[in-house]
C-alpha cells in the first residue's frame, strides 16, 4: 500500500538565506530545497528559526542576505500577498482564524484570492457573482467533505474545541489550492487521537491533490512517519537534510537534541 | 433458492405466502415503484451540504447497473454479498442488486472490529463485500488472508484507496460501468434473473449479537420482510410522501425493514445523514415524519433540551416551565382524544405558539406522525415528556428473529410500561415459566448453518420462543418484564423480575445502578448506587456539605430520599398483578459506585448481578439480616491502574412495602 510518490523537480530554492532582527541572527546561511509533492519536515530545538524559515519562505520576513527561487523566478523579496496569489498557503503556530465566523465562512475566505467578481456584483448577489460563489461554495464543501467536519460547518470557530480549530484551519488554507503549503505545528497541543486525524489529512492532502507540504513538527514519531525528507536546524544553521532514518542517526542532529557535553 | 433447505431442517413456506402478488421481491417492488412513481424521490444523501437525490427510476437504474456488474463479475445465484458502512444510498442498491440475482445480501455493522468481521464474512460465506470506505476497506483487507471464500472488495468512496493496487479492489462506479457493457452482451439476462426470485427465497441474513457465543445469522425471507413490512404500514397508514431518516446501523433488522423495506413497499423516501456526526442537524433540515429510536437516543435529546433550557434567560425558562407543567399534565391525553377542558385547551394552543412549537422545530420534530422506541424500556418521564409535547411516540417490541415487530401500541393505548399489542397475524403465548412464545408470518427461516440454534427458538409445535418473560394484561397488551433466564422468584414461588425493578429505581434521577438480590431468598432486597450529579446537586440545594461521594452515599438524607424511591416503586408494583409480592423490603446504598474497571458492569454499563453478588456476599447476608449496619472491604481499581482497599460501614434501611389491593392476586409459580 506504499504510495507510488512521484516527487518531482525543484519547487522552491532558498540560497544562502540569512535573517537578522537586529543583532540577534535568527538565520544564517541556510539553503533548502522544496520538492514538488514531497512533504519535508523543519524541525529543530526550540529558537532555531523554523518559523522564521516559514516566514521566509512565504515572505512574511525579509532576508538581509540569500535570495528565494520559486517556480523558476528568483526574487529577494516577495510579500505575502504575492507569495498568496502563486500558490502558497499556510497555517500558524497559534490558530488565527475569525473567530466569530462559522467554519464555512472561515474555509469561503480562503477562495477570495480566487473570486472575480467585485465586491459590488458580490453585495447584488446576482447573475456572474452569483454563480461564481455556487462554484466556490461547492469548492469550500469539497473541502469540508475531505476534513470531515460537516458537522461544525454552521458553528462559530470560537467554540470548537483546539483539535477542530487547527483542522479548520487547514482547511482554509486548503481552498487557495495551493501549490505549496506551509504547516506550523499542526499538531501541537493535540491528544494522540487528534493527531493521528491531522498526520491523515495531511497525507491524504499531499496524495490527493499532490500538494507539496513544508511542516514545522516537535513531535518526532510524526516527522518519521509521514516525511519525505527531514531538514534539521539549530541555532540558526541547517545542520542536517535528508531522509527521515539518515538523520535519525546523524550525530550532530542527536547532539542538538539530546545536548552535548561540553569539554567532555 | 434451496438454502432453507439444505442448511437447516426449516421447510420453506408455500410460495404464495403473499398473497398472488407478484411483487413479492425487493427487485420486483423497486421495478415496480419505477413504473407507477418513477419521478417520485426515492432516497437522498446529503453530501457537500445539499440533499442530493435519486428518483425511483434514477434507484432502478442504478442498481440494475450494480447488479449486471456484480453478474459480470461472476456473482451467482446463493452467492452472498457482504454489505459494511454508515447507511449511504449505494449500499442500499447493492443490498437490492445482490437480491436481483438470487444472492443474499448480509449487512455487518460498520462499528465492528476486523476480527468480529471476520466471524460473521467467514460463517457466511461472504464471496464479494461492499465496503463504503477507506476505514471498511482496511478492515476487510486485514482478515483477508482468513476468507479463502472472499474474491472482491468493491469500495464506493474512493478517497485514499488509489495506491491500493495489488488488492481485488473495484470502485462501485466501475462495477456499474462493467454492468453497462455486460447488459449489452447479455440483453434480458438480469429480467430472467428477477423473475425467477420468489417471496420464499432468502432475503437477508442479520446477524444478532447474541449476549453469549457468537453471532447468528438470522435468515429472512422475502415473504416475512415483505408481509411484516406491509402490516406495520396498514396499521400506521404509512404513505409516498412519508419522510425517513436512515441513520441506524443497516445491520440491524429495523433499519432493514424501516429504512429499506417499508419505503419499497409504501414508496415513501429514506434519507441518508451526511456523517453520524451530523444525525441531530439533518434530521431537524430534514423533519421527518417517521421516525425510529432507541430510548438512548430520546434520553439524550431531552438531556439537550433540560441543559439548553437551563441557560436561557429568566423568563424563558418561566415559560418553559409553566407551559411544561400544563403539557405533562394534559398533553398526553389531547394525544389520546380524552376529554380536556376548553380552558386547559385554549392554554395549550398558546402553549403551542410559544413553546411546543418551535421546540418541537428545533429538534427536527415538527412533522412527526409516528416515532417509535424500542431496544429497552423507556423512562416513564421521557415517554410522557414526547407526548405532551405532541409527538406521537410509541413502544414496539419484537426481535430480528420476528423480522422485528409482534407489538405495537395501537394510536390511543398509548402507555410507558407496555409495548403494545400484537400486529396483524401474529400470536402471543406466554409460557409457564413466563417466557413469551409467539407465531408470526414474520418468524425466520432459520439461522445460518445452525440447525441447533434453530431448533432451539423455532419449536416443534410451531411457538418461537421469544427468550423475553412478559406477561398480557387485561387490555392484551404485552409487558415485557426482563430476559427469561433472569427472571427468578422468591422463596415462596413469587414471580421475581430483577431488571423490572431495577429499571423502576433508575427512573428516578437520583438513582444511577440498582442491584436486585431475591430467589431463593424471602423478601427483595437491593443495592443502590446514587448518581453523584443528581444527587450531589440535591443536598447542595438542601444545604447538605458532604466531603465526597462516600460520605454523600452515607448521609440519612440521602438514604431518605431513596427510601421514598423505593417506596414509590413499591406502590406501582402493588399495581402490577403479576409482580406484586416483589416489593422492596430492605435496601442498601453503595459506598462506591459500580465500575467496569472492577469488573461489576460490563463495557456498555450492563450490571454483572452474579459477580457484584459474590464481591458484596456479607453485605448480602446483612440485607438478609436484622442488622442494620453491614462492614465491608472491597478492593478498587483506582484511574491509574493502582489498586487499593476501601472499607466501609454501610448502613441498612427498611423499605414501606404497600399494600396489595385486594383484586390483585400475586402469581404464584407452581414449584
Amino acid at each position: 500500500m506504499t504510495p507510488a510518490k512521484r516527487i518531482g523537480e525543484v519547487l522552491l530554492h532558498a540560497d544562502d538565506i540569512s535573517l537578522s532582527f537586529g543583532g540577534v541572527r535568527a538565520l544564517t546561511d541556510i539553503s533548502l530545497e522544496i520538492r514538488e509533492h514531497e512533504i519535508l519536515a523543519i524541525i529543530g530545538p526550540n529558537g532555531a528559526g523554523k518559523t522564521s524559515m516559514l516566514n521566509v519562505i512565504n515572505g512574511f520576513y525579509h532576508p538581509q542576505e540569500g535570495t528565494i527561487t520559486y517556480k523558476g523566478a528568483t526574487r529577494r523579496r516577495m510579500r505575502p500577498h504575492q507569495a498568496a496569489e502563486q500558490g502558497i498557503a499556510r497555517t500558524f503556530q497559534n490558530v488565527a482564524l475569525f473567530r466569530g465566523m462559522t467554519t464555512l465562512d472561515n474555509i469561503m475566505t480562503g477562495r477570495l484570492l480566487r473570486m472575480r467578481s467585485n465586491f459590488l456584483w458580490q453585495a447584488v448577489y446576482y447573475g456572474t457573482a452569483l454563480k461564481e460563489e455556487l462554484e466556490h461554495r461547492e469548492h469550500a464543501e469539497r473541502i469540508i467533505d475531505f476534513l470531515e467536519i460537516e458537522a461544525i460547518r454552521k458553528t462559530p470557530v470560537g467554540q470548537l474545541p483546539y483539535g477542530l480549530q487547527k483542522r479548520v484551519e487547514l482547511g482554509r488554507a486548503l481552498a487557495m489550492e495551493p501549490e505549496l503549503l506551509l504547516l506550523d505545528e499542526p499538531m501541537a497541543g493535540m491528544n494522540v487521537e487528534e493527531k493521528e486525524d491531522m498526520c491523515r489529512f495531511i497525507l491524504d492532502v499531499n496524495d490527493e491533490f499532490g500538494t507539496t507540504i513544508a511542516l514545522i513538527e516537535h513531535d518526532m514519531g510524526v516527522v518519521m512517519d509521514i516525511s519525505d525528507r527531514v531538514a534539521v536546524l539549530d541555532y540558526g544553521r541547517k545542520i542536517a537534510d535528508g531522509p527521515p532514518d539518515a538523520v535519525r542517526a546523524n550525530q550532530d542532529v542527536i547532539d542538538a537534541y539530546l545536548g552535548v557535553a561540553h569539554g567532555a | 433458492m434451496a438454502l432453507a433447505e439444505t442448511e437447516t431442517a426449516i421447510k420453506p413456506r408455500p410460495r404464495a405466502a403473499v398473497g398472488q402478488d407478484v411483487r413479492d421481491t425487493f427487485p420486483k417492488l423497486l421495478l415496480e415503484n419505477a413504473r407507477v412513481r418513477g419521478q417520485r424521490p426515492a432516497i437522498r444523501e446529503k453530501d457537500y451540504g445539499i440533499w442530493q437525490s435519486w428518483s425511483w427510476a434514477e434507484v432502478a437504474r442504478e442498481t440494475q447497473d450494480f447488479a449486471l456488474g456484480l453478474a459480470a463479475l461472476g456473482f451467482k445465484r446463493g452467492d452472498k454479498l457482504g454489505v459494511i458502512g454508515d447507511n449511504r444510498p449505494r449500499l442500499y442498491w447493492a443490498i437490492t442488486a445482490a437480491q436481483c440475482l438470487g444472492g443474499v445480501p448480509v449487512p455487518v455493522y460498520q462499528d465492528a472490529v476486523a476480527a468480529e468481521m471476520e466471524y460473521v464474512l467467514d460463517h457466511a460465506e461472504v464471496r464479494f463485500v461492499v465496503a463504503e470506505n477507506q476505514e471498511q476497506v482496511d478492515k476487510v483487507l486485514s482478515v483477508r488472508e482468513r476468507l479463502p471464500r472472499l474474491e472482491g472488495i468493491i469500495y464506493c468512496d474512493p478517497r485514499g484507496l488509489r495506491h491500493y493496487d495489488q488488492a481485488p479492489l473495484t470502485r462501485f462506479t466501475d462495477v456499474q460501468e462493467k454492468g453497462r457493457a455486460f447488459a449489452k452482451d447479455h440483453p434480458g439476462y438480469l429480467e430472467a434473473e428477477i423473475a425467477q426470485g420468489g417471496g420464499a427465497d432468502v432475503a437477508i441474513i442479520l446477524y444478532t449479537s447474541g449476549t453469549t457465543g457468537q453471532p447468528k445469522g438470522v435468515m429472512l425471507t422475502f415473504d416475512n420482510i415483505i408481509l411484516m413490512a406491509r402490516s406495520g404500514i396498514e396499521f400506521e397508514g404509512l404513505r409516498q410522501d412519508d419522510e425517513v431518516l436512515a441513520y441506524l446501523p443497516m445491520a440491524w433488522v429495523g433499519d432493514n425493514v424501516f429504512s429499506f423495506a417499508q419505503s419499497y413497499c409504501a414508496g415513501f423516501c429514506v434519507s441518508c445523514p451526511e456523517s453520524g456526526a451530523t444525525v441531530m442537524t439533518d434530521l431537524r433540515e430534514l423533519g421527518p415524519t417517521y421516525f425510529f429510536a432507541p430510548p438512548r437516543i430520546w434520553e439524550n435529546i431531552l438531556t439537550q433540551v433540560m441543559i439548553r433550557m437551563e441557560d436561557a434567560g429568566a423568563l424563558k425558562r418561566w415559560l418553559f416551565r409553566s407551559f411544561m407543567s400544563l403539557a405533562r399534565r394534559i398533553g398526553g391525553k389531547i394525544l389520546d382524544g380524552e376529554p380536556v377542558s376548553i380552558r386547559d385547551r385554549l392554554i395549550y394552543s398558546i402553549g403551542r405558539v410559544l413553546i411546543y412549537g418551535p421546540l418541537k422545530n428545533t429538534l427536527g420534530f415538527s412533522r412527526i406522525r409516528i416515532a417509535y422506541t424500542a431496544g429497552e424500556a423507556i423512562g416513564p418521564d421521557i415517554f410522557n415528556f414526547y407526548r405532551s409535547l405532541g409527538i406521537n411516540i410509541k413502544q414496539l417490541y419484537g426481535m430480528t428473529e420476528c423480522s422485528v415487530f409482534l407489538c405495537i401500541q395501537p394510536d390511543r393505548e398509548v402507555r410507558a410500561d407496555t409495548v403494545g399489542t400484537p400486529v396483524a397475524g401474529v400470536e402471543l403465548k406466554i409460557a409457564e415459566d413466563g417466557e413469551v412464545l409467539y407465531k408470526s408470518p414474520g418468524v425466520f427461516a432459520g439461522y445460518f448453518k445452525n440447525p441447533q440454534a434453530t431448533a432451539e427458538t423455532k419449536r416443534p409445535d410451531g411457538w418461537v420462543h421469544s427468550g423475553d418473560a412478559g406477561f398480557l394484561d387485561d387490555a392484551h397488551h404485552l409487558h415485557i418484564i426482563d430476559r427469561a433466564k433472569d427472571v427468578g422468584k422468591l422463596e415462596n414461588g413469587t414471580l421475581f423480575a430483577p431488571k423490572f425493578l431495577e429499571n423502576k429505581l433508575k427512573f428516578f434521577p437520583y438513582i444511577r445502578e440498582a442491584v436486585a438480590f431475591a430467589p431463593g431468598r424471602p423478601y427483595v432486597t437491593v443495592f443502590i448506587n446514587i448518581d453523584a450529579e443528581a444527587a450531589g446537586d440535591w443536598a447542595e440545594r438542601h444545604g447538605i456539605t458532604y466531603g465526597g461521594y462516600q460520605e454523600l452515599a452515607s448521609l440519612d438524607p440521602v438514604y431518605d430520599l431513596v427510601a421514598g424511591c423505593v417506596e414509590q416503586v413499591n406502590r406501582d408494583l402493588a399495581q402490577e398483578p403479576h409482580l406484586a409480592g416483589s416489593q422492596i423490603h430492605r435496601f442498601l446504598i453503595l459506598h462506591k459506585e459500580l465500575d467496569a474497571d472492577d469488573g461489576e458492569l460490563t463495557r456498555t454499563r450492563k450490571v454483572r448481578r452474579r459477580f457484584i453478588g459474590e464481591r458484596f456476599r456479607p453485605l448480602i447476608d446483612a440485607l438478609y439480616s436484622s442488622r442494620e449496619r453491614a462492614e465491608i472491604a472491597t478492593e478498587v481499581t483506582f484511574e491509574d491502574g493502582r489498586k487499593g482497599t476501601i472499607k466501609a460501614e454501610l448502613k441498612i434501611r427498611d423499605a414501606a412495602t404497600a399494600p396489595i389491593p385486594a383484586t390483585v392476586e400475586p402469581l404464584r409459580r407452581a414449584s
